[in-house]
């Protein structure tokens, strides 16, 4: 059977991971390689790594780094930030990345998705999406998260969007659920429940994570298919041994040590 | 010292794949040069995304009628391995025919999501030396929506909605499904065990 997954993600900046308010307050967390191998031996099953820099400043990843890791660490990872185009994307796998992931580029261009399946193949290719409830009640995606003054709300509903991404080849989902981000009380199961519905390909649960029952909620409740949180994890107030026990004793397939 | 070769036939995990036997100590080297191959003492043959674009690839240089007189040890890892067998479901193209059988889409069913993507069991099938040291129930990385069901040459299969071949191994041919390149301690015993591997 299938095991649940459980992702940390980094923030990487200038060939380093940072953690704080995204464009602010940034604190040195240490070396790429060091981090990422510390959460391997942890039991990590995956790795994002968010390169917060790319975006905003208008280029590609930086691949060293992605080269770096891929040469070091034997568990897979995905890389986002800044990948708008099949030439970028490209760049990141060949550097060693097992997946690339995509948000607001496949807002803006949605045919993105569709050219990274054909070049890649469907499993390389994640569809972040950013989705904030309404005054009207409906979920809707956000763009341009990552800098607070530059996010736009969007008309597209988050559901909607979610089958659109599937069929233009989407491989996987994440859902970040913003209005849960940051608060560590808990997934937003109700939200992730109905995004389930409508998503066949793996699901990937991310923004409230705060203690270990909420990754227990997130998989019982919400059937996803792995939870990536970040704070959490760096600031050690959950340790994956731990939390993956929990799993296991509450009937979730994890893969144990 | 091995002389392994890593056959480039295109195909974004050449890198980790030789990462991961550089984790081993041993230096890959990458070719597509038939002559080089030829007198290789172990070949890898990596792939991802599709079946279609590495048998072209192979086809092209004469790869694929070389593999099948050569008697040097193979592994062929995810599509690598799906283009042993005799045809593939994907783009309907003609395999090497090294290993009998058919790939085919993987069904999906509620609760069964497609591709299948993360860790999963390996259930031994029958004893090989490639699988050596790895514990039964232990989990490899998986990511692949095609696969082969039934095949006489399993020697660890792996179940997602349907039983499938994990790893195979007849005479001089291997292969796995899942990544042994990013499958932590599992998939570098299963490289390592390929090293030494002495097929009758």
């Amino acid at each position: 059977m299938l095991s649940r997954r459980i992702i940390p993600c980094l923030d990487v900046r200038d060939g380093r991971v940072v953690k704080g308010v995204r464009f602010r307050d940034h604190v040195d967390m240490g070396a790429i390689e060091d981090l990422a191998l510390r959460y391997r031996d942890e039991g990590a099953d995956e790795l994002v790594f968010y390169d917060i820099g790319a975006s905003p400043e208008a280029r590609g990843v930086d691949v060293s780094w992605v080269r770096r890791v891929s040469d070091l660490l034997d568990i897979p990872f995905c890389v986002a930030g800044g990948i708008d185009s099949v030439e970028r994307a490209r760049a990141v796998l060949h550097a060693g990345a097992d997946k690339v992931s995509v948000n607001t580029p496949a807002l803006l261009r949605p045919a993105l998705i569709g050219e990274l399946a054909a070049a890649f193949g469907s499993q390389c290719v994640v569809v972040g999406v950013d989705s904030l409830r309404d005054a009207d009640g409906e979920w809707r995606v956000r763009s341009h998260s990552g800098d607070p003054s530059k996010m736009q709300a969007h008309a597209r509903r988050t559901l909607d969007w979610v089958v659109e991404a599937q069929q233009r080849g989407a491989g996987e989902i994440v859902l970040n659920c913003m209005g849960s981000d940051g608060v560590r009380a808990g997934y937003d199961i109700e939200q992730l429940q109905a995004v389930r519905e409508t998503c066949a390909v793996p699901l990937v649960a991310s923004g409230g994570a705060g203690s270990p029952d909420h990754f227990v909620a997130a998989f019982r409740d919400a059937d996803v298919d792995a939870a990536l949180a970040a704070s959490v994890f760096h600031s050690g107030a959950i340790a994956i041994p731990a939390l993956k026990s929990l799993l296991h004793a509450n009937g979730i397939e994890v893969r144990l040590g | 010292m091995t002389d392994l070769v890593i056959i480039d036939a295109g195909g974004a995990n050449l890198g980790s794949v030789r990462a991961a036997f550089a984790r081993l100590g041993v230096a890959p080297e990458l070719s597509r040069d038939p002559a080089r191959i030829a007198t290789a003492g172990r070949l890898v043959l990596p792939g991802v995304g599709a079946a279609a674009p590495v048998m072209d690839t192979l086809r092209a240089s004469g790869i694929d009628v070389l593999l099948r007189g050569l008697k040097t040890p193979l592994l062929g890892v995810c599509i690598g391995m799906q283009v042993l067998f005799e045809r593939s479901e994907e783009g309907d193209v003609a395999g090497l025919g090294l290993l009998g059988g058919q790939v085919r889409k993987l069904p999906a069913s509620p609760g069964i999501r497609m591709p299948h993507m993360g860790w999963n069991r390996l259930a031994r099938r029958v004893a090989s030396p490639l699988l050596d040291g790895i514990d039964e129930g232990a989990q490899a990385y998986f990511v692949h929506s095609y696969g082969v069901v039934g095949s006489a040459d399993a020697i660890a299969e792996s179940e997602h909605g349907s039983t499938f071949c994990a790893a195979v191994a007849r005479g001089n041919i291997a292969g796995a499904q899942f990544h042994p390149e990013r499958s932590g301690a599992v998939g570098a015993r299963f490289l390592r065990n390929f090293l030494s591997w002495n097929p009758a």
